[in-house]
């Protein structure tokens, strides 16, 4: 690992909610998620028309969002994308309801919350975003916009 | 990390089963996650069970009602046998049942599956009341009570209509409160998390169901999950007012708790509703608002050929039938248009003692229980667009189905059925000067 390397290196502290230790590519919402009637657990996309990420799918990805909102079906629509193989990676989210807790849960992957600085202004889609929940720890590896990270 | 009594860490260990103590392990993790410091007890559970879905039948083909109970109600692998429901558990809104029979494009499979369900929940003493809004056909709690409850629309009124306490919990958290009486003491449940944060001031007073339900998707979409407090010359609500409006606001943002000084009980004057504490500035509710609302539910109307129109989301109530009624009283709808209206079965046995069901069905309407076209995720075959007077299905159902929608009045939409064309536009504001 080169110096630069290292030097991009930004670290978020929080409060890991459901434990785990993964790696992955960043897929960050700017908006709120539904779960019923904004996802399809069958393909592990965002289907909410009037969402930024219509269409886009979160499987195998670290999703970065700033909560859940919507139906109470959002820990079940999330629990489904687990039992039909499209859950994402991990989960980092901003903003501490039951339903994005329970939809962590029974999604059953690690997941951070309560961080100390805003995940979803600070990772960017397509980061390499570490998550140990274990540590409430988010390691988010380069690129990211060097504006917003003056070194 | 949550503490337990000595009740619920004999539940956790197992004294009462093995189903129960993975019920407990569930809500502690639950607990901890949001940093809960304890559980509550609760004596009214509404979850739902029943519904089937892709993942719950695959689970019922391989272990029956127990295993899908076991992994999509407790969150837990291992083979357990269900007990009896510890609390009073109701059902909520789930798939299409019988009435939907060669009348919709619905899988018979899966009103058999659901009608198994239904079988298995009820000997285990769930009631399945099969509707939304269990507020209207039996489940009335009282104010202050510590309810577990889904759906947001119900979850919104039971706190700030009717007082009652509770989170938009999920089906993990409601299955395993209804074995256990417990769910996570947090949000909701503290009075310290009840008060207003967001003050709405309303220029303009309401007018009618249309616009209660355009004013709470506005409020949704300002304040998200926070608790909007509203003020201003609104009017009298009725219960089917504020049920749009708490359905709309939990459907733009995530609003479980609202407060409308003078109107809702924890909130007899503004100070109350703020808890003592100052309000803050208040966002302006007026005509350009309420304007960009209507055009945002009618932004994905396009061709003004309508084939199909929904009444009742939330669950509609007996006045909502009624006004239905009577605007098709001796007319016939368009043969390419349909028209649903959606109510709890028991409500519905009111509709036909009264003969609106009748009246609706002359006119080649129907009125339909325990689900919706969003719920089922069905509408008459070949719907393209279709029109409802619900903020909340305009909102969800072009998502869902991928077809287009207007949002207007309940007497422009069985217009519309009659006609087959789209007619609506937004009536005059009530300003209040």
């Amino acid at each position: 690992m080169t110096g630069a390397t290292r030097a991009q290196q930004l670290v978020l502290r929080g409060r890991g909610i459901v434990p785990g230790r993964v790696e992955g590519e960043a897929l960050v919402s700017h908006e709120t998620i539904s779960g019923w009637g904004g996802i399809d657990p069958a393909t592990g996309t965002i289907i909410e028309r009037r969402h930024e990420l219509y269409g886009v799918c979160f499987t195998g990805k670290v999703l970065v969002f700033p909560g859940a909102k919507g139906s109470s079906g959002w820990s079940g629509f999330f629990q489904s994308t687990r039992l039909m193989g499209t859950a994402p990676l991990a989960m980092v989210f901003t903003n501490l309801t039951t339903k994005a807790a329970l939809g962590a849960i029974v999604t059953r992957v690690p997941t951070v919350t309560e961080l100390d600085d805003d995940p979803v202004a600070r990772i960017a889609t397509g980061d390499l975003v570490e998550v140990d929940a274990d540590n409430g720890l988010v390691v988010v590896h380069g690129p990211w916009s060097q504006a917003c990270h003056p070194q | 990390m949550v503490a337990l009594t000595d009740e619920e860490k004999a539940m956790r260990d197992g004294r009462d089963g093995d189903a129960v103590a993975a019920a407990m392990d569930l809500l502690i993790r639950y607990a901890d996650a949001l940093g809960a410091e304890q559980l509550c007890e609760t004596r009214n559970v509404a979850g739902t069970n029943t519904q089937p879905s892709p993942a719950k039948t695959k689970l019922f083909e391989e272990g029956g009602w127990s295993k899908a109970f076991s992994v999509i109600s407790l969150d837990c692998d291992d083979d357990i046998e269900v007990p009896q429901m510890k609390v009073p558990t109701c059902q909520l809104q789930h798939g299409f049942g019988n009435d939907a029979l060669g009348i919709m494009p619905y899988s018979e499979r899966n009103i058999e599956l659901q009608a198994g369900a239904e079988s298995f929940y009820s000997s285990k003493g769930v009631n399945v009341l099969a509707t939304c809004t269990p507020y209207q056909v039996g489940n009335l709690p009282t104010y202050g009570e510590h309810i577990a409850w889904m759906e947001s629309s119900a979850v919104v009124y039971a706190n700030s209509v009717l007082g009652a306490r509770t989170n938009c919990e999920g089906g993990a958290s409601t299955g395993s409160a209804s074995i256990t009486g417990r769910i996570p003491c947090w949000g909701n449940h503290l009075v310290e998390n009840r008060y207003g944060t967001h003050l709405i001031e309303s220029g303009l007073r309401m007018t009618g169901f249309q616009d209660w339900g355009m004013f709470g998707y506005f409020v949704g979409d300002m304040v998200q999950e926070a608790r909007p407090v509203m003020i201003g010359d609104l009017g009298q609500p009725d219960l089917a007012d504020l049920k749009h409006f708490g359905a709309a606001a939990a459907s733009s943002g995530g609003v479980e708790m609202y407060h409308i000084p003078g109107r809702t009980p924890d909130a007899p004057t503004l100070e109350a509703a703020f808890g003592g504490a100052a309000p803050p500035e208040s966002l302006h509710y007026g005509e350009a608002e309420r304007r960009a609302i209507y055009d945002s539910l009618n932004s994905i109307g396009n061709s003004e050929d309508v084939d199909f129109v929904l009444i009742g989301c939330p669950h509609a109530s007996l006045e909502q039938i009624g006004r239905v009624a009577r605007a098709l009283e001796g007319r016939t709808l368009s043969a390419g248009t349909e028209l649903w209206v959606m109510t709890p079965r028991a409500l519905r046995a009111v509709s036909d003692r009264n003969g609106w069901t009748a009246t609706i069905e002359r006119a080649g309407g129907r009125v339909l229980t325990d689900s919706c076209p969003a719920m089922s995720r069905v509408a008459p075959a070949g719907t393209k667009v279709f029109a409802t007077d619900s903020a909340k299905q305009a909102h969800y159902l072009p998502a869902i189905l991928g077809i287009e929608a207007w949002f207007g009045t309940t007497e422009e939409c069985v217009e519309a059925a009659v006609t087959g064309r789209w007619r609506g536009s937004l009536a005059p504001a009530a300003v209040v000067r």
